[in-house]
């Protein structure tokens, strides 16, 4: 694991985007190009991190970086690494540039899932990182296949009688293990070291890895910015959003907390969760409660991890 | 369809593509080798032959040969290619998108609704300049569900700011592909370019034509020289966000930038016609020099209508024929100085623009006439939708009318659907 003081000072990432303070999204991209271990190219979905760090004519990105459209940026970079090896063959270049898709949860979890899909099982050697800050925020907070039971959004708001969104998160990472590649993780920006190293394990495996990183989103969350980092832990901690690896199909446990927080201490610094504490959904809270229990149980067992 | 070597068509064997002997070319400076192909087979083999970088394509009806045979040159050695094979054609246009953005010529190929489905990313192949160039095998649009050959597919991407070209036969199809590369890559244009060939009459029919040797096509058209490349050496953020401020500048220059591919396609035209003796340009005409009246048409149905138009001239009828070699950036000009002597023309649809006033060609074509004073009688023939086969006998009877036409001044039928049960 690496030590933050070891981490490398120069930000490839450069501050004076446009993106929210407390933007979790933003704080996963500056730490993901921590990682970074030489000539790296980005490839960017749309979404809140390619609309605010672009602005012509600006940029934030010191790497080649490319956006063209919302659901195949898996696609545009395989053709950014088939061009690179095939030039490299050529003797018209020289040298590995490593690859990194960027999406967030719309751009991956829904409009996106085929041409991720693609890239997964052709076996390109790409890192693929979702940032999930649980909404289409860059639209203006509707819900997404990563949206959590009971979250409002503008699209699953909290109703009288439908108390926010419906149906459960998608588990992303069982989708990309399940194509059989060798590297999957979820992590937290709460945790970022372990992040840190999790985007540096990826980029060094050759072929396809996915990094699934939650990163709050406080306009969206409705959540004080000050509070990002703090709420990317809870999530982990009270059981919500567990961090673990998935190598070579094998899962394991990055921590294990001993006891886990409450889910309404959570719930209680976002606006979004506000409504489910009111006592007329008592029995939503406590439905949430239970798959969320259940949903952490299932992990811990293939992780091989004890059960209480 | 899959053919070791050569073909039988009767009276031999016609060697298979690149196995032939070698021909002359009245006005070629290259040695030629004659062979057989289809449409499919010989857009298969100029890619090939001008040494494609990545290919990144979806198979669908009736393309497929295309992919096939590539998939052959790959699996078999003879070609340096990275072939991607994606999960969709959206996928396919976006793989392209990143390949050519990295520097590597690219080459793919579709039709139909899988044209449809790239529509999207099209925008961006031509907003980001990227020089790509697609084999589109026109086949007719859902629904009803139809595999055969008609011009609905491009039509509906004829604004996406791609360069259009449109081959008659097999021999078009193989050198409009060569040229086609030539002309994207140029450094003033960097714009992606579409070689269309008609589904099954064109893609799938065995025809003789003349291939160049390896070394001629290379020489024709050396490697890429990209302006400029998503490179880490050369750090730069490519597809970021235009507000008002700037879209509309970036808008303007790509239009600019198709509108002079123009003297690019002419000059690689005339480069080719030196090298192969086959010489191309916007368009061809026949017997404009005394025409009174004249079809336009796009693709293989350009044949059927200059074998009419050579019968009737025969028995006296002052007929013509134009064939549109470039369809986008639409040669407006050099079309209304072709047809200014015209009393009457009868343009020909493959496609039906829902709800306008004309089909597409059609309404380019009354555009481009619009305040240049001349006067000539424009019908407009919707015909061969879904595949619906266009007879001699049907190009005669659109002869009929516009002949009646430019003798009487009168249009009986603004828009006609030719062949169709009403």
């Amino acid at each position: 694991m690496v030590a933050p003081k070891d981490l490398p000072k120069e930000e490839l990432y450069a501050p004076g985007h446009r993106l929210c303070a407390g933007c979790g999204p933003s704080i996963s991209v500056r730490l993901a190009l921590k990682a970074a271990r030489g000539p790296t190219a980005v490839v960017n979905s749309t979404g809140c991190v390619e609309v605010s760090t672009t602005i012509f004519p600006y940029t934030a990105w010191r790497i080649p970086w490319v956006h063209t459209l919302f659901e195949n940026t898996p696609a545009v970079a395989s053709g950014l690494e088939y061009a690179y090896e095939a030039l490299e063959k050529r003797g018209q270049r020289k040298g590995k540039v490593d690859i990194i898709a960027l999406g967030g949860d719309g751009g991956t979890f829904d409009i996106g899932i085929q041409a991720l899909s693609g890239m997964l099982e052709r076996g390109h050697d790409i890192v693929y990182i979702c940032y999930d800050n649980e909404a289409y925020m860059n639209t203006g907070i509707q819900r997404s296949g990563a949206t959590p039971r009971g979250a409002a959004t503008t699209t699953s708001p909290a109703g009288k009688v439908i108390p926010g969104k419906r149906g459960n998160k998608k588990d992303l990472a069982a989708i990309c293990a399940g194509h059989g590649i060798k590297y999957t993780a979820t992590a937290s920006i709460g945790f970022f070291i372990d992040y840190i190293d999790k985007v540096k394990k990826a980029i060094e495996i050759d072929g396809p890895a996915v990094v699934h990183v939650l990163a709050p989103c406080p306009l969206g969350w409705r959540s004080n910015p000050a509070d990002t980092i703090k709420l990317a832990k809870m999530a982990v901690q009270t059981g919500i959003f567990p961090i673990y690896e998935i190598v070579d199909g094998k899962y394991k446990m990055s921590l294990k907390p001993g006891t886990l927080l409450p889910v309404e201490e959570y719930f209680k610094l976002q606006g979004r969760f506000s409504h489910i504490l009111k006592p007329e959904f008592k029995d939503e809270l406590e439905a949430i409660k239970r798959e969320i229990a259940e949903n952490y149980k299932r992990i811990l067992r293939l992780a091989g991890e004890q059960v209480a | 369809m899959y053919r070791k070597k050569g073909v039988f068509t009767g009276e031999g064997v016609i060697p298979y593509a690149g196995e032939g002997s070698t021909v002359t070319v009245e006005g070629a400076v290259c040695t030629q080798v004659g062979c057989a192909y289809t449409g499919d087979e010989a857009v298969a083999y100029a890619a090939k032959q001008c040494d494609v970088d990545v290919v990144a394509a979806y198979p669908i009806t009736p393309q497929t040969i295309i992919v096939e045979r590539f998939s052959d040159y790959v699996a078999n050695g003879e070609v340096d290619t990275k072939f991607m094979h994606v999960e969709s054609e959206h996928s396919a246009m976006s793989a392209c998108v990143g390949a050519s953005l990295a520097g590597a010529r690219v080459f793919t190929s579709t039709a139909s609704q899988g044209l449809a489905l790239m529509h999207e990313v099209m925008y961006l192949a031509s907003g980001l300049r990227t020089p790509i160039v697609m084999g589109v095998v026109n086949r007719a649009l859902s629904a009803p569900i139809n595999i055969h050959g008609d011009h609905s597919d491009m039509m509906g991407s004829r604004d996406c700011g791609w360069i259009q070209l449109f081959a008659e036969n097999a021999q078009e199809a193989y050198d409009l592909t060569i040229q086609a590369f030539k002309i994207a890559e140029d450094q003033t244009v960097q714009l992606p370019v579409t070689v269309n060939l008609d589904g099954f009459t064109v893609s799938h029919a065995t025809e003789s034509m003349k291939s160049l040797a390896d070394e001629d096509v290379v020489r024709f058209l050396p490697p890429r020289k990209p302006v400029f490349k998503v490179d880490p050496s050369t750090p730069m953020s490519v597809g970021g966000m235009a507000l008002p401020e700037y879209y509309y500048e970036v808008k303007r220059q790509q239009e600019e930038a198709l509108r002079l591919s123009k003297p690019v396609v002419k000059r690689v035209s005339k480069e080719y016609g030196d090298l192969t003796g086959r010489r191309y340009g916007f368009m061809e005409t026949y017997g404009l020099e005394d025409a009174q009246a004249a079809i336009i048409s796009l693709g293989s149905t350009c044949g059927t209508v200059r074998s009419v138009a050579k019968r009737l001239r025969a028995k006296g009828k002052k007929v013509g024929a134009i064939k549109l070699w470039m369809y986008r950036p639409f040669p407006t000009e050099e079309l209304v100085s072709a047809i200014k002597g015209l009393k009457a023309l009868a343009v020909m649809d493959k496609a039906i623009s829902f709800g306008a006033p004309y089909g597409a060609l059609c309404s380019d074509i009354s555009a481009s006439l619009q305040n240049t004073g001349i006067k000539v009688k424009i019908l407009n023939m919707i015909y061969g939708l879904g595949g619906r086969d266009i007879p001699p006998s049907t190009i005669e009877r659109a002869y009929k009318d516009v002949l009646q036409t430019a003798k009487t001044g009168k249009v009986k039928e603004r828009v006609k659907f030719l062949d169709v049960r009403e």
